[in-house]
Parts: structure tokens; C-alpha cells; sequence
């Protein structure tokens, strides 16, 4: 007997049960198909603008910094201004995602601006979030082939533009659009939520911001 | 006229070889509060020792001798959260698969109450005619806190002692190390641990501490005495019912 | 680490840790960082009562259907191209790891912060066979030059001091220049995350642990603070992942749920840094991602603890509450239980695990003060449970003679009442007598575990019992 079916059916002897029992059966379908909600937080229960200074506020409070923009356009200048309020050469490498990939960056003309997955050399990797998530201040990034996840966790420095229309009360709206997106049961490769820059507390339990991944996390919030 | 409530008291074992004066402290409190009390003369020990040290059969055999003796009272008071809570919250487990031991037990429990708790949430007494002069901090028993939920009881019953103020604790519900037998099985790690306990209770710079089961209570003053602090130990119970003539816990005698 | 714990040698063990200091200075720090931490984040959050009781109930109807969520889930991570291995023990596991890495041609292997890889003793074996383990969590790094153990289940090096830390990284990475400066947590950081970087990119495989497994979607889950689950999993060409069964939850709403408790009651954040959902590997036109991914899932023990009174700690989600609120971790820290889990948790889990014969200790080594269940995010009754050891050590005989000599002695007495009555009053006179007006006694044979480290308060004299017969009552 492999050992699947040694585990499996220690399991059903344990639970007194068969494999082929239909009300257990039924009891797992029917849960996996309706994904009921649980307890879902007030906090994030807000009307859209509250919702967003919410997103901000809280992602603010990890550490991550956030700078809000009226347009898609202002994203290029906004982020060669981060650059240089960080002193950080001018270059940025970011995905292919066709938000990014419209976006006027040849108006900031010291900008060198190369794309695709990360090798560990760049100081800055700038990517494109699904959703936010007010509840904690989240970011939702997930892979594909315009979107590498690379660019998440090897650059120092890691800009995540969001659209403020995305942001969310809850991680339940989010499952409910990747649902919609790529089907239910179906997920990308990787999904990323991301709260705050990466840190550490293992050293003497001493918060340090920078442990392997971002040092510093800058979230452009658009709209 | 109604008929006084009949109480019966459970002394508990460290109560009666101890500090007997916690016992007439509860029954004067008791005997205020307008109930007759009763003290059946064959308790000894509710079985938490035998329960604790995975002796079932030993616990039960103790848990019938209470049962037995205390069912015909209309409540039963205890001056420790421990014990109430091993007849309270254990007793009805150690009889599963009878249903007549187990409904015995869970009557028992329903009518069991920790003192405080019954002074104040059954019998809803006002502030009592007491005094003491000085600022005491409390000890929150682990049993008493997390089994019955005793924590706002005792302060509300102290906080209209004349003369009383009471200091809290950095950490008031943190375990004093006693664990019944732990503390002489593992008479190292229970020190660390009261060492602590010791310390937060020096820092508060009260005078007295106060707790409401004797268990704790002597194993916090022994390491007080043994430090050399002059904080006194009591049962709560014995200033709410004025009756601290005598020495401390631990304390020399006069 | 796999076979026998040092968890027989327990108070020898606890002896050695309370002769410590800075491992008591060390473990002192959690009351500041992680206790106090947890207590606003939950005094931020009205939901988190009804939370826990919604993270235990859905845990419980997840293990009462154990079987179909784990066969839902093998389901979708082979649609999503995907591998599932199942082992029924420790060297099961490790050999079907090993069987990966060497089909992968790997030398080196990056992991995650991963307790079950602990729990297994995969590090040992790869280095037997030939595979170099690189652990990346930055505590995980240290302890692994230090030829250690983890010392709690989310601090891994709690017990280790800077200074110590530095002496490390000089004695193992051989290129450092000894002018660096090492002095802050800072710059050993910084040492570690270009050492790392470097063993990140030259990785054949990386290894990672789950906080969850999705059935709904066949995605592992790992929460992380660091990053460097995510680049052990990203950069390598084969990702595997070791979880064991009761790590499965049926849906995305249900991980939202224990994610809301798991963070607030480790460390006192909101959510961790990175919640990372991993499904399959990559797909087709992915720039990144491993080529492989494997899950191996483990049982070790645990379909045996179904339907039996350990079957609640199949919900611990190893946030590691219990164990900064316990009293006696706070005293002695990790190592001294000998096992991979310390503190409640791993009083109740070792016994399961490794067998009671060496673990019985570590029942009995609490005050059963109930701290650890109060905080407990998935309201599993720790106490309890580890009063069901002490039944099973007492059942099995195994209970020390001393301790069942103790016990008998007193169910003697206290099942006669008259016998006890008389016995306690001699007892207490004579007590009370050799106290004399000190009211107290600083040494008593036979009590000798008391009055070492404390007075023993002298009986007033007098039982109760005989005081209230003296003044006539009934």
C-alpha cells in the first residue's frame, strides 16, 4: 500500500469515516463551491475615499511610504523624484504590465528604464499592485508573464503603483476578483501580498527594515 | 419569612491546616450576607492534586466524597478560585459515561461559587463595614481568573474598604510559579517564576498583598519572607471581613 | 534532530538554562517585543474574539473531513502541473526530498524558515547525502552556524546575543574583513543579506514549510517577515514544499480568517510582511518562477491524533503565543525542553511525536495556570491536554515512584476523614510549634524543594476543623 492511501485511510479510520461517505462528500463541495465568508473586519467597511486614506494610513504605519497621485501620467515623474529625494541613480527596471508599459516615461529624460525579471543587480524594481487592501495597509501583486515576481524581492528599493479604485475593505474582495479573473479554483503562479518593506526582529528582537527583500517600500496610490 | 439561603463551606485543605482564620473570615463574611453556613465535618481535599497528577480514579474517589457531602446545600462557597474551580469546571468530566454521577456532579457545580464571586455576583452585597489603612495590590489566581472568570469581584468588594487603595501589579495575571505539586517537582523553574511574581508585587510599593487563594498566597509570602521584603500577605477574605488582628501569612507573631 | 529528543533530561537541561543569564536576558526581551505587541494589535481589532471562534470552528470542520480536503488539494496542485508525495513519516519525507534535489542535480538547497524541516531533521540527512542546506531566515541562518536548534518556533536564535552573533559570522565567513564593524544588529544584518543574496542565486533548489495549503486552489502559503522564503522559492529551478496534513484549509476566505489571528498573536503585527500564495510552477511565458514544484505532505503522527483527546492540537497554526505568554518558557527559553517545539505546544505535540517514555517531563512542567489557552488564537484547550499526558504517564506507570508514593499516601488520608483530621492536626501543631513566634520556617526535611528558594508560612496552629468544633458549630 503506497503511502497515500496508508495516510488517507488512517485519517477515515481515526475519523470514523469512509471515503465514499456523501454527506462528507457533500459537505466539501458545498464549501469549496460557496467559499462563505467568515468574520470580516468594520475597519475596512468604508466608503471609497475613506478607504483609501485607510490603504495609506496603514501602510504608512509598516513602514511603507506613500505618495498619492491624481493621474496615471504624473507615475514616471513621481518616481524619478523618489530617486532623488533617496539619492538613488536614475534607473528603474520594471515588467512588461501594459499599465506600466503606456505610461509616459520618456518625459523624464534621465530616466533609464529597462524591463523584465530581476538578476539581483537592480537598486529598483517598479511594479504594478492588482489591489490594495485597507483592512492592513496590503498590496496585492500577482505573477504573469508581464508582471515577474523577482522584481518584488531583490531590488533595495521596491515602487508598487496601485490604482485607487482597486483598493479594497477586505482580502475577501480580493479572492473575489482573482475569482473572477482567473477563474474559480484557479490561481496565478504567485500571488503577493505585501505589508511594508521586508524586516527582521531576529537579531536581539531589534525592527530592522531590509532583510532580504525591499529595504524600502514606496507605494504611488493613483486616482 | 424567607428562609436564610443554606450555605455550606468548603474550607479547602491548605485553608484548614494553614490558616484557619481565612475560614472564619468567609464565614463572617457569609453570615453577613444573610445566609445560615454550614461546615460539614467530613471535608478533607477536592481531588485537584489526584486530578492534576493524571489520577483519575483518585480524584474521583474524592470527587464523590464532596458531592456527597455538600449536594444538599442551596450554594457552596469556597475561599479558593482552585478548588471552586476543580468542582466548578472538573468534577462533571471525571464522571463521563454515568449519567447519575454526572448530573450529581453538575448540580454541584451550578451551586459552587468562588467567595468573592458569590458575595458579589449572587448575593450582590453592598460595601462592607470594614477598614484597613495602607495601599495593597492583588493577585489574580490563575484558576480563579481563567477557569471562573474572578478578576473584577474582589476589587469591587476591596475598593469600598475604608482607608484601601489599591495598586496594580505590572502584571497582575501572571502565574505565581505555585502549580500545586510544581513547586516542589520543579522547585528551580517555580522560583524563577515566583521571583517574579515577588518583584512586581515590590514594585508597586504596596504594603500588603492580597489574593484569594491560599496556595498562591503562601508560596508568594515565602519568597517575600525569604527575600526579606515586609510586604504582608493575606486572603482577601480576612480584610473584607476586618479579621487582620492576627500576624500575616507567614508573618512573626506579635 | 530526527529520533529521540533531549526532552528526558529536562531538568537537568532547565538547571543549565537558569544558570544563564544572558539567555534570561534574551528571553526577558519578549514581554516588550512580542507580548506587549500582541496586546494592542488585538486591542485594535473588535473582531478578534469571534475571529478565534471562527478560526476554530472552520479548522474543525476542516479536520473532520480531512481525507476529501487533502485529496481536493493533491487535485488541483497536479491540474495546476504540480507533483504531491505523500510521507508517513520523518525518513519518508526526507528521502523523497532528497530523491528531488538529486533528480535536480542540486548541491545547494536555500529554505525558508521551515519548523516541520526541524521537525523531520532534513538538514542532517542532506548533509549526509551530500546536499549543502542553506537556511535564510536571518535567526534560522544563525543557528545553523552554530550547529543549534531553533529555541522558539518564530524567533528562532531569541537566545542568542549580538556579540554572538558576530563571533559567528567571523568564524564562518572566512572573506570577512576583520576591520568590519559588527557591532549593531544593523550591520550584522547587512553582513548576512550579502552572504545570503549570493547563496540565494547560486541555489539548485529551495525548500520552503506552509502556513497553509489551499484546497480550494492547490496553493502553499508561507508568511514571512524577511523575504527570503520568496527568494528561496523564486530564484531555484525546483521548489519544494514540506507541509504537514493538518496545514490544509479549504478556501481563500479561510485562509483570510486565520491570517487575521496568525500575525496579532506571533509577533503583534497586523499581517506579516509577505503572505505568499504559490500555485504550481510557473506558467508559460512567466519570466520567473522554479520549473518544478513539489509538495510533500506529511503525516509523522498525526492522523493517529484524530478522533483521540489530542485531535485540538491539530490547529495550532504556530503563531507561538502560548509560548511567550508561558511562564515557564519565560524561565528557561527553548532549548531545555529538548525538542523541536518548546513551551505548551510542544509539551503537548512531543509526546505525540517522539513517544511519552522520553517526554513526561514536559507535561508535568507546568503550573497548568491556563495562560497559554486564554491566548491561544485557536482556542485549543493546552491545559487540558496536558493534564491527558499526565493521565497516560500515571495509566502507563510511568509516573516517578516518589510522586505515586505521594499520591497514594494522601488518597489514603483524605478518603478518611477522621484519619485526616487527626494526622493534620498533629501536623499543624507540630509545624506551628517549630516556627515558634517566627511564623514561618526556612528549612523542613521532606520540603526541602520548598525551602531552598523560599519560608514556609507556619501553620496559626490549630485546623479550622477543630477550632469551629471547639466553638460548638456544625
Amino acid at each position: 500500500m503506497s503511502s497515500r492511501e496508508a495516510i488517507l485511510g488512517r485519517i477515515r479510520r481515526s475519523l470514523g469515516a469512509s471515503g465514499s461517505d456523501a454527506p462528507r462528500h457533500d459537505a466539501v463541495r458545498h464549501h469549496l463551491h460557496t467559499t462563505p465568508r467568515n468574520v470580516v473586519p468594520a475597519r475596512g467597511q468604508l466608503p471609497p475615499a475613506e478607504r483609501v486614506a485607510l490603504f495609506c494610513r496603514k501602510a504608512e504605519e509598516v513602514f511603507a511610504s506613500v505618495v498619492r497621485l491624481d493621474r496615471p501620467d504624473g507615475i514616471p515623474s513621481a518616481v524619478a523624484d523618489y530617486l532623488r529625494s533617496r539619492n538613488l541613480p536614475q534607473a528603474i527596471r520594471r515588467g512588461d504590465d501594459p499599465r506600466l508599459a503606456a505610461l509616459p516615461w520618456e518625459r523624464e529624460a534621465q530616466l533609464a528604464v529597462s524591463t523584465g525579471a530581476s538578476a539581483g543587480a537592480d537598486l529598483v524594481g517598479v511594479s504594478h499592485a492588482d489591489a490594495g487592501v485597507a483592512e492592513t495597509g496590503t498590496l496585492v501583486l500577482t505573477s504573469g508573464p508581464d508582471n515577474p515576481t523577482t522584481l518584488n524581492f531583490l531590488p533595495d528599493h521596491h515602487i508598487v503603483v496601485v490604482d485607487a479604485s482597486t483598493v479594497s475593505g477586505d482580502y475577501e474582495t480580493v479572492w473575489a476578483d482573482l475569482r473572477r479573473r482567473f477563474g474559480a479554483g484557479a490561481m496565478p503562479r504567485t500571488v503577493n501580498l505585501v505589508t511594508g518593506p521586508s524586516r527582521s526582529a531576529d537579531i536581539e528582537e531589534t525592527l530592522l527594515l531590509g532583510a532580504h527583500g525591499p529595504r524600502s517600500l514606496h507605494i504611488l496610490v493613483v486616482g | 419569612m424567607t428562609p436564610k439561603p443554606r450555605v455550606g463551606l468548603f474550607v479547602t485543605c491548605l485553608v484548614d491546616f494553614f490558616r484557619p482564620t481565612v475560614g472564619f473570615a468567609a464565614v463572617k463574611l457569609i453570615e453577613d450576607a444573610g445566609c445560615e453556613v454550614f461546615v460539614p465535618a467530613g471535608q478533607t481535599c477536592c481531588g485537584q492534586p489526584a486530578y492534576n497528577s493524571g489520577d483519575r480514579a483518585g480524584a474521583r474517589a474524592l470527587a464523590e466524597q464532596v458531592i456527597a457531602l455538600f449536594e444538599g446545600f442551596d450554594h457552596v462557597v469556597i475561599p479558593s478560585g482552585s478548588c471552586a474551580g476543580m468542582i466548578k469546571v472538573h468534577y462533571p468530566s471525571l464522571f463521563a459515561g454515568e449519567p447519575g454521577w454526572t448530573l450529581r456532579a453538575e448540580r454541584l457545580a451550578a451551586k459552587t461559587h468562588e467567595l468573592t464571586a458569590f458575595l458579589t455576583d449572587v448575593l450582590g452585597v453592598g460595601p462592607l463595614p470594614t477598614a484597613w489603612e495602607g495601599t495593597a495590590t492583588y493577585h489574580d489566581s490563575c484558576s480563579g481568573l481563567r477557569e471562573l472568570g474572578v478578576k473584577d469581584q474582589p476589587r469591587k468588594l476591596l475598593a469600598a474598604v475604608d482607608g484601601l487603595t489599591v495598586k496594580e501589579m505590572r502584571d497582575p495575571e501572571s502565574c505565581c510559579g505555585f502549580g500545586g505539586t510544581f513547586c516542589v517537582k520543579y522547585d528551580e523553574i517555580s522560583n524563577a517564576i515566583v521571583d517574579r511574581k515577588a518583584a512586581d508585587v515590590r514594585s508597586t510599593g504596596a504594603d500588603l498583598l492580597l489574593g484569594g487563594d491560599l496556595g498562591c498566597l503562601l508560596n508568594i509570602a515565602g519568597k517575600l519572607k525569604r527575600e526579606g521584603s515586609t510586604v504582608e500577605v493575606r486572603h482577601v477574605a480576612e480584610v473584607l471581613a476586618g479579621m487582620t488582628a492576627g500576624p500575616a501569612i507567614g508573618g512573626a507573631k506579635r | 534532530m530526527s529520533g529521540a529528543p533531549a526532552s528526558a533530561t529536562f531538568p537537568k537541561n532547565a538547571r543549565a538554562a537558569l544558570a544563564n543569564p544572558p539567555l534570561l536576558k534574551a528571553i526577558a526581551h519578549i514581554e516588550e517585543t512580542l507580548v506587549s505587541g500582541r496586546r494592542r494589535a488585538i486591542d485594535a481589532l473588535p473582531e478578534f474574539e469571534a475571529l478565534r471562534d471562527a478560526g476554530r470552528d472552520l479548522k474543525a470542520h476542516t479536520l473532520a473531513h480531512l481525507d476529501l480536503y487533502l485529496e481536493a488539494f493533491e487535485r488541483k496542485v497536479m491540474d495546476a502541473g504540480g507533483h504531491v508525495h505523500w510521507a508517513a513519516d520523518a525518513a519518508e519525507a526526507n528521502s523523497i526530498i532528497l530523491d528531488i534535489c538529486k533528480a535536480a542535480g542540486a548541491r545547494t538547497v536555500t529554505k525558508g524558515k521551515s519548523m516541520i524541516t526541524e521537525e523531520v531533521g532534513l538538514n542532517a540527512f542532506l548533509e549526509g547525502n551530500g546536499v549543502r542546506p542553506v537556511e535564510t531566515d536571518l535567526g534560522e541562518y544563525i543557528i545553523q552556524l552554530r550547529g543549534e536548534t531553533p529555541s522558539h518556533i518564530i524567533a528562532p536564535a531569541v537566545h542568542v546575543n549580538k556579540e554572538q552573533v558576530a563571533a559567528d559570522f567571523r568564524r564562518a565567513h572566512t572573506d570577512l574583513d576583520p576591520r568590519r564593524n559588527l557591532d549593531e544588529p544593523v550591520s550584522l544584518l547587512a553582513e548576512a543579506r550579502g552572504v545570503l543574496r549570493e547563496r540565494f542565486l547560486a541555489a539548485d533548489v529551495g525548500i520552503t514549510g506552509a502556513n497553509f495549503l489551499v484546497a480550494e486552489t492547490g496553493s502553499t502559503v508561507i508568511v514571512t517577515n524577511e523575504g527570503n522564503g520568496d527568494l528561496s522559492q523564486i530564484l531555484p529551478k525546483t521548489h519544494i514544499v514540506l507541509a504537514s496534513i493538518e496545514k490544509v484549509v479549504p478556501t481563500l476566505e479561510d485562509v483570510a480568517t486565520i491570517m487575521r489571528l496568525l500575525a496579532r498573536s506571533a509577533t503583534g503585527q497586523e499581517m506579516s510582511v509577505y503572505t505568499t500564495f504559490s500555485t504550481g510552477p510557473r506558467r508559460p511565458g512567466d519570466p520567473d518562477g522554479p520549473e518544478a514544484f513539489h509538495v510533500v505532505l506529511l503525516d509523522n503522527g498525526r492522523s493517529a491524533m484524530l478522533g483521540t483527546e489530542f485531535e485540538d492540537m491539530l490547529r495550532c497554526i504556530r503563531c507561538g503565543a502560548c509560548i511567550n505568554h508561558c511562564p515557564v518558557y519565560r524561565s528557561i527559553g527553548g532549548h531545555a525542553y529538548g525538542s523541536v517545539y518548546p513551551g505548551p505546544m510542544g509539551s503537548v505535540l512531543t509526546p505525540s511525536l517522539y513517544g511519552l517514555e522520553t517526554s513526561a517531563h514536559l507535561a508535568n512542567a507546568s503550573t497548568l495556570c491556563g495562560r497559554c489557552e486564554s491566548v491561544c488564537p485557536m482556542r485549543i484547550p493546552l491545559p487540558k491536554m496536558l493534564r491527558h499526558w499526565r493521565e497516560k504517564e500515571f495509566e502507563r506507570h510511568l509516573t516517578p515512584r516518589k510522586a505515586r508514593l505521594g499520591l497514594a499516601a494522601w488518597r489514603l488520608l483524605a478518603n478518611r476523614p477522621r484519619l485526616y483530621g487527626l494526622t493534620t492536626r498533629l501536623a499543624a501543631w507540630g509545624l506551628a510549634r517549630l516556627a515558634g513566634k517566627s511564623g514561618a520556617l526556612t528549612s523542613l526535611p521532606l520540603a526541602g524543594g520548598w525551602t531552598k528558594w523560599r519560608d514556609l508560612p507556619a501553620p496559626e496552629g490549630g485546623t479550622f476543623r477543630t477550632e469551629w468544633a471547639k466553638r460548638g458549630r456544625h
